[in-house]
């Protein structure tokens, strides 16, 4: 069903000054923003777009130009900000560091950290997009500048973090390291969430996998059925060796579980960075083919189409030093892949090789976003034994009062894609 | 717990003596501390039993709570803490320091040293943070009055315990969080947090080995907890039948402090070896600009308290206070972090192995190029450093060394050398005068050995945020302004 019109009743026509929009992975998100910044550059009416990076800046304005050619866009930049290409590519984008030069623009889009640097001048309509990665404090220091906002993201992303650790607002409904999401809800429990139901990204082989791990309350569907999406390898493995099996359980299953053996090691655990490494390599080396509902035909799965997500930097570096320079293969942290779309995702298990399960490494919005980047097939490096390592650390996070209970709760959704990818296992 | 610190604890246990983490120590340890040692009775929040409490450590002062279930001698013993340490902190109010400000064309003062208030473990700083709220919300007249020196205790206690979480603060220092950032121990970080088996391994007692000093203070007759909770042995055995003497015949007060006594005093005398420890250890270099930090703060304290109408800190912090509060936190840990890898060579280290920091020779330098790509002539010397750190950052990376601060070199290319290690092309700029000839020394000459990062303490403009009367409808809309009342002591579940 469409939400569209409902969502554009409500934020035109509504009783409150916000509107908010929940979608689960790679459910249209984007096209929904797209849709509504078309509709008022149409009508004439000045609009804002807070966004949280400025990669996803720049996704924005090159779609929004795309889509909305008549209208100007307004990139307002830091100074010294080079065009993207995507961006530099549109005639009616127009990219400033000074608002003052972006009068007229139809839009206005920029991160949420230059939005808090505008002086003056207010919106009467505004969109925040991914604004459950956004700080409570960044949203605090713009929302009064606008006047109907629409608040779009995703519920079961990674909360923003702190280098700060104090639990000192813990419990108050403002509380500024929370989700801007999470305080605006808890300050105006009249506002119902509009949601979107369907993921067009994740395969019928993930869907249900990721809503019932991470969204336990808010279930989503595929898109696409089992028939729509298949991966296949152009070439023959010349004996077979388990990244082979890895990928060709991946391919046929849409998971794999690469198993190493147990042990405990450092962060950059080096075997684990290898597996990861070797799998992504191997995958263009066995020339994989995409069969989808956007190439029915087949695409080629080239280095692009392939991210290998981490829990830490570190990890990620690790990666890169085994795979050869200029790959094009994408290697990053959990925290820099949210809101990205692959063909295949390798993922390096947080609780691999660890001695104990901390808040970090069990939060579930790490491990949600690591399993819901691709569309056809995710293969998890781990070292056995992750099993016993979440039966000896129940979560033991302390409870607050006042503090909004959080689900799934991040062991329960660790346990869960354990158990779904425990009949994905390859040993290697 | 990263790398080195785990490879520092490994070797600890291999040594059986704890390992140095830093080369300097990060914490200012003042001249005159004042240590407090706090007693909790368990099973009551926050109910003080007992303190060891003094700058002098032949001379302890002890505060006995004889009945801690009675509210009434609760304030009895804050009114006697408050004058022991109101006393000691205006006896830095009596000397001032000049501070230009605004580039020299104005004057500011501020208090030539600072207090210290030392705590045994984080368990202290709470305490002293939940008495400060317990204290600094009650009246002075009316029913249950108290003595006035209690609020006021109560407003300092509160300010020391907000310094305790203000990174790289010394205003109020938790001892074994101060040791354990400096010494690694072959212990569990939760071995780590009992004082006397910590300081064991760092400073064992004459005539005891660091392995020996940490399995005495399993035995908790012989090194009691150094508070605020107590061991329940001694709860159920001594302290309850001492208590109960005493509700008899109060003539049983001495013995009573003698009880208490015992469980205090080894933890002082330990409180003071840490300190002499700590203070055995050379000062890194930014300690000083951090204690100056500290001593503004108090400083402003002292005038907000002498001027009109001074409030008791808010219950809670409002939305927008707790944002500005979180971004202050978070320009101040940023600025500790830079400056303690700075200081000192082993926090660098950890920064060298991640990546984001490499050590190097200089294999060749051109100090006179001049860049004229943009139509200006500017001077623009590139050196090549060779390292053998594994480095990550990439081209394009911003970094400086410590030596020439002003410096920025940008990560031209990155090659990497047969011989191992890689080849590091960097531009400068700045820190050159404004010539187009580079003073001697202001360019690295080849055979310098240097060590690039990109850490950067440089100061930010401060976050600007709504006025609390503009808070938005997203955090609430404007609070009602905040009115000091009876009911402010009470506790939303009490």
């Amino acid at each position: 069903m469409d939400v569209f019109p409902a969502v554009m009743q409500d934020f035109l026509h509504g009783d409150r000054p916000g509107v908010v929009v929940d979608s689960p992975p790679g459910a249209g998100k984007s096209t929904l923003v797209k849709r509504v910044a078309t509709h008022l550059a149409g009508a004439g009416e000045p609009l804002a777009i807070v966004a949280q990076t400025n990669e996803q800046v720049d996704d924005l304005v090159a779609g929004i130009a795309a889509a909305a050619p008549d209208s100007q866009v307004g990139r307002l930049s830091r100074d010294g900000y080079l065009a993207s290409a995507r961006v530099a590519g549109h005639r009616n984008v127009v990219v400033d560091s000074k608002m003052g030069n972006l009068t007229g623009s139809a839009v206005v889009i920029s991160t949420a950290a230059k939005w808090a640097t505008v002086t003056d001048g207010s919106w009467p309509w505004a969109i925040v997009d991914e604004a459950y990665q956004m700080r409570s404090d960044a949203l605090l220091r713009i929302a009064g500048r606008f006047e109907r906002t629409l608040f779009v993201g995703d519920p079961g992303q990674l909360d923003p973090f702190s280098v700060v650790e104090t639990e000192r607002w813990a419990g108050l409904s403002w509380d500024p390291q929370q989700s801007a999401m999470a305080v605006l809800l808890a300050h105006n429990p009249s506002i119902k969430p509009h949601r979107l139901e369907v993921s067009w990204r994740l395969p019928a082989t993930a869907a249900p996998v990721v809503s019932e791990a991470f969204y336990p309350y808010t279930p989503f569907t595929s898109g696409t059925g089992p028939e729509d999406r298949s991966l296949f390898f152009r070439t023959r493995a010349f004996g077979k060796s388990t990244v082979d099996y890895s990928l060709e359980t991946a391919a046929a299953t849409g998971w794999a579980l690469h198993e190493l053996p147990r042990r405990q090691t450092l962060r950059t655990d080096a075997e684990v960075a290898r597996a990861c490494a070797q799998l992504a390599t191997r995958l263009l080396e066995r020339s994989a083919v995409a069969v989808s509902e956007k190439a029915p035909d087949g695409a080629p799965v080239t280095a692009d189409r392939i991210a290998i997500g981490t829990a830490h930097r570190d990890q990620a570096a690790a990666v890169r030093a085994h795979l050869p320079a200029d790959t094009g293969i994408t290697v990053d942290t959990a925290n820099r892949l949210q809101g990205r779309e692959y063909d295949v995702t390798i993922v390096w298990h947080p609780l691999s090789g660890r001695r104990d399960a901390t808040a970090f490494h069990l939060e579930s919005g790490r491990l949600c976003v690591l399993t819901s980047r691709h569309r056809h097939a995710c293969v998890v490096v781990a070292r056995a034994g992750i099993p016993d390592l979440l039966d000896a650390h129940p979560s033991t996070g302390r409870m607050y009062l006042n503090e909004a209970v959080k689900f799934p709760d991040g062991w329960e959704a660790n346990q869960a894609v354990l158990a779904h990818l425990s009949e994905h296992r390859v040993p290697a | 717990m990263t790398a080195l610190t785990a490879l520092a604890r490994a070797i600890a246990v291999r040594e059986e003596r704890a390992q140095p983490l830093t080369t300097v120590r990060h914490v200012h340890i003042g001249a005159r501390p004042l240590v407090f040692v706090p007693l909790a009775l368990a099973g009551e929040a926050n109910a003080p039993l007992a303190a060891l409490v003094g700058d002098d450590r032949a001379a302890p002062h002890l505060l006995v709570v004889p009945q801690p279930r009675n509210r009434a001698q609760r304030f009895a013993f804050a009114a006697e803490l408050g004058h022991l340490v109101l006393d000691y902190l205006r006896s830095f109010t009596h000397f001032r320091e000049d501070v230009p400000i605004n580039r020299g064309r104005e004057v500011r003062q501020r208090f030539s040293d600072a207090p210290q208030l030392i705590v045994p473990n984080p368990a202290g700083v709470a305490f002293t943070r939940l008495l400060g709220r317990s204290t600094r919300l009650r009246r002075t007249d009316g029913p249950y009055a108290v003595d006035p020196v209690v609020p006021l205790l109560g407003r300092w206690l509160t300010f020391l315990a907000e310094r305790a979480e203000h990174p790289g603060s010394s205003l109020m220092v938790a001892m074994t969080r101060a040791l354990s950032m400096h010494w690694a121990t072959g212990q569990s970080s939760t071995e780590d947090a009992n004082l006397a088996a910590l300081l064991g391994w760092i400073a064992p007692p004459e005539g005891r080995s660091p392995v020996e000093a940490a399995a005495d203070a399993e035995d908790a007759d012989l090194w009691p907890p150094a508070g605020p909770a107590t061991d329940p042995t001694f709860d159920n055995e001594i302290l309850s039948p001492a208590i109960a003497r005493h509700e008899r015949d109060p003539r049983h007060f001495d013995g009573l402090r003698k009880v208490l006594n015992s469980q205090l005093e080894p933890t002082w005398h330990l409180m003071w070896r840490g300190i002499d420890v700590l203070g055995g250890l050379s000062p890194g270099a930014s300690v000083a600009e951090r204690w100056a930090d500290d001593r503004d703060s108090f400083t402003n304290y002292v005038t907000y308290l002498a001027g009109d109408n001074p409030l008791p800190q808010a219950r809670r912090d409002s939305a927008t206070a707790a944002a500005r509060r979180l971004s202050t936190m978070e320009r101040a840990q940023n600025v500790y972090d830079v400056q303690r890898a700075m200081d000192d060579p082993l926090v660098m280290a950890e920064y060298r192995l991640g990546g984001e920091a490499f050590a190097g020779t200089v294999t060749y330098a051109a100090p006179d190029r001049i860049d004229a790509s943009s139509g200006r002539r500017k001077l623009r010397p590139q050196i090549l450093v060779h390292t053998d750190d594994p480095l990550r950052l990439t081209p394009g990376a911003t970094v400086s060394d410590r030596s020439r601060p002003k410096q920025k070199a940008v990560i031209v290319r990155v090659s990497t050398l047969d011989s191992g290690g890689y080849e590091v092309q960097l531009e400068l700029s700045g820190g050159m005068g404004n010539s187009l000839v580079a003073p001697p020394g202001s360019v690295p000459a080849v055979g310098e050995r240097l060590t690039y990062s990109a850490l950067d303490a440089a100061f930010r403009q401060p976050d600007r945020f709504p006025a609390n009367e503009e808070t938005p409808w997203t955090h609430g809309g404007p609070p009602q302004q905040y009115v000091p009342t009876n009911d402010d002591a009470v506790e939303d579940w009490s």
